[in-house]
């Protein structure tokens, strides 16, 4: 009977299981085993065991455009995630006229495609058919520019928070609905007022989901290459080749013909990935067990 | 208890509403001028020309319709991507859940992993590998890698295991079902609201898709909606090229139409998906 039922569940499980290590492990072991040579000019491609990963740990290029993803991560996630909270608790406080009106209308940006997402915005951030330029002619001012290279980062940070504030919200509110309602009602008898009640209850509640959200959101900033991908064509001089690792990667790959070392970016970015994403939740999750 | 309405957080909630919506104004008005009105007209207000059915017939006119080609390679990538993702998925997350078999622990193990490592890093090494398999510049390159969705199987798992009760399973058998009959006959109705809400969110992951298809594809002919309106985008933006503005801008448009129309129609089904699947820990 055993073995019936180990073969069976093998059954179930094996399809998905071929295509997961096609596409997931293949892949990881392959862009190993790239990492470990090198294409020359002169001899083609040769062994070079750890060279490229020396290279990339003194690559200045890679320094700078790892930092800039670092530096996203520590200031647009938890703008975004707060925005989130602000608005998952005041939908769920119950105080809202129009509540599901809100919530399908915040969520909405989540179906609009990375690839529209900047265009859309990268439009309205532009002088001649945008709002900023609009804005600029009725006021006969002069706003900054969104697109220069001292604030495109931040525009790439507007950008992202509008497509997944929503999204981010909904996984919140969710968090806050399965709260049991009798804790707010004892509470309340206790005397206490809604922002003690957001304190005491809701937030510690909310452990969970935040840990969820903010561990797909370090993915996605260390991630990043839709967006400056796309402003690339409506402010090239904003975006250089190396703007995150993963334009690096892409650059190396297809502009510059260097797949060893694209492998080897590609390879310790999700390396980093999971190590953050890691250390994050068991920091997160251990500290409230 | 009831808590009393009020009208000063309505207000301030009103703020989020208003950025979350008024780029879709933006695009919808912008949708309805001509290239001209787009440079010369306020962008929160229409222009004098209402050029919106005109600009969606030459959306699908420009270069003999390679708009309407574009559609029909996305409904491809949806259905056989998102909706193979789906049904390996379903019986992955089934069959982990349902039956204790050798190894059961390490697939487990190795795909919770898989979960926590970024689909955007792997893809120049997928990239690489299927140059070298010749798969790229095919439909193959671009549906193969999205059939594999650990969170869809992580969602599945949990969904299987609180959905389908072990009894009636034993039943079936004692009746002498088979595994598989039992699995699509009796599991997948229970399954159903789980299965919607994975589908749901393979189909936007699949039909918002980027950077797997810039790498896979040289083809115009093989594009998504997404690459194609990025190549109309460039092409205006490169010297020589032809300004397509207002193209891009309908053509937007009509790419996120389908999804927002099915966000609103399945709002039930997502909603209660992604409280199961973000909360359940």
């Amino acid at each position: 009977m055993s073995t019936r039922r180990s073969w069976i569940g093998w059954q179930f499980t094996g399809p998905f299981l071929a295509v997961f290590a096609l596409v997931f492990l293949a892949p990881i072991g392959y862009a190993a085993y790239l990492s470990l040579f090198r294409n020359r000019l002169i001899g083609g491609t040769a062994f070079v065991g750890l060279e490229n990963y020396t290279k990339a740990f003194s690559d200045p290029q890679f320094f700078e455009a790892l930092s800039r993803v670092a530096l996203f991560l520590v200031v647009q996630v938890p703008i975004m995630l707060f925005l989130a909270l602000l608005i998952a608790l005041a939908l769920d406080s119950g105080r809202l006229y129009g509540a599901g009106f809100f919530r399908i209308s915040v969520f909405l940006p989540y179906a609009v495609p990375s690839v529209v997402a900047a265009l859309m915005w990268g439009f309205m951030y532009g002088t001649r058919i945008g709002l900023v330029g609009n804005v600029n002619d009725a006021f006969g001012i002069t706003l900054p520019d969104p697109l220069s290279p001292d604030l495109i980062l931040a525009a790439i940070g507007n950008i992202v928070t509008w497509e997944f504030v929503g999204y981010n919200m909904i996984i919140l509110y969710s968090g806050l609905r399965v709260v049991d309602t009798a804790l707010y009602e004892a509470a309340a008898i206790d005397g206490a007022g809604q922002f003690r009640i957001i304190r005491a209850i809701k937030l510690p509640a909310l452990r969970g989901p935040l840990a969820v959200a903010t561990i797909f959101s370090i993915i996605g900033s260390f991630q990043l290459f839709n967006e400056p991908q796309i402003l690339d064509t409506i402010a090239p001089n904003s975006i250089t080749t190396y703007f995150t690792p993963n334009v690096y990667a892409y650059q190396l790959s297809f502009g510059g013909q260097q797949v060893n070392y694209s492998a080897t970016i590609a390879l310790i970015m999700g390396v980093v990935t999971m190590i953050v994403a890691y250390l994050f939740q068991r920091r997160s999750i251990g500290a409230g067990r | 208890m009831r808590p009393r309405r009020s009208i000063p957080l309505t207000l301030i909630t009103a703020l989020a509403l208003i950025y979350s919506l008024l780029p879709l104004v933006w695009l919808l008005i912008s949708a309805t001028k001509t290239q001209e009105g787009l440079f010369g007209s306020f962008g929160l207000w229409f222009s004098g020309d209402f050029a919106f059915f005109g600009n969606i017939a030459d959306v699908f006119a420009y270069h003999d319709g390679i708009f309407g080609r574009w559609l029909l390679n996305t409904l491809l990538y949806v259905v056989a991507g998102a909706g193979g993702a789906t049904l390996l998925a379903a019986l992955a997350g089934y069959g982990l859940a349902k039956f204790d078999f050798a190894g059961r622990r390490a697939v487990f193990a190795v795909v919770l992993g898989g979960v926590a490592v970024p689909p955007t890093a792997l893809a120049v090494p997928i990239f690489l590998m299927f140059a070298k398999m010749g798969l790229t510049d095919t439909p193959w390159a671009v549906i193969i890698p999205t059939l594999a969705s650990p969170f869809g199987l992580y969602l599945m798992w949990t969904y299987s295991r609180d959905a389908v009760p072990d009894e009636i399973l034993e039943s079936a058998r004692i009746d002498g079902a088979g595994e598989f009959t039992t699995f699509f006959s009796l599991a997948v109705p229970l399954l159903a609201p789980g299965l919607v809400t994975v589908l749901l969110f393979n189909t936007v992951m699949t039909w918002n898709n980027f950077f797997l298809p810039l790498i896979m594809l040289k083809d115009a002919d093989l594009f998504p909606l997404t690459l194609g309106l990025y190549s109309w985008n460039e092409q205006g933006t490169t010297a020589g090229g032809d300004v397509v503005f207002d193209l891009v801008i309908t053509g937007s448009l009509l790419t996120i139409v389908p999804l927002i129309v099915a966000f609103l129609l399945l709002q039930r089904y997502w909603q209660s998906g992604l409280a199961a699947g973000s909360v359940k820990q």
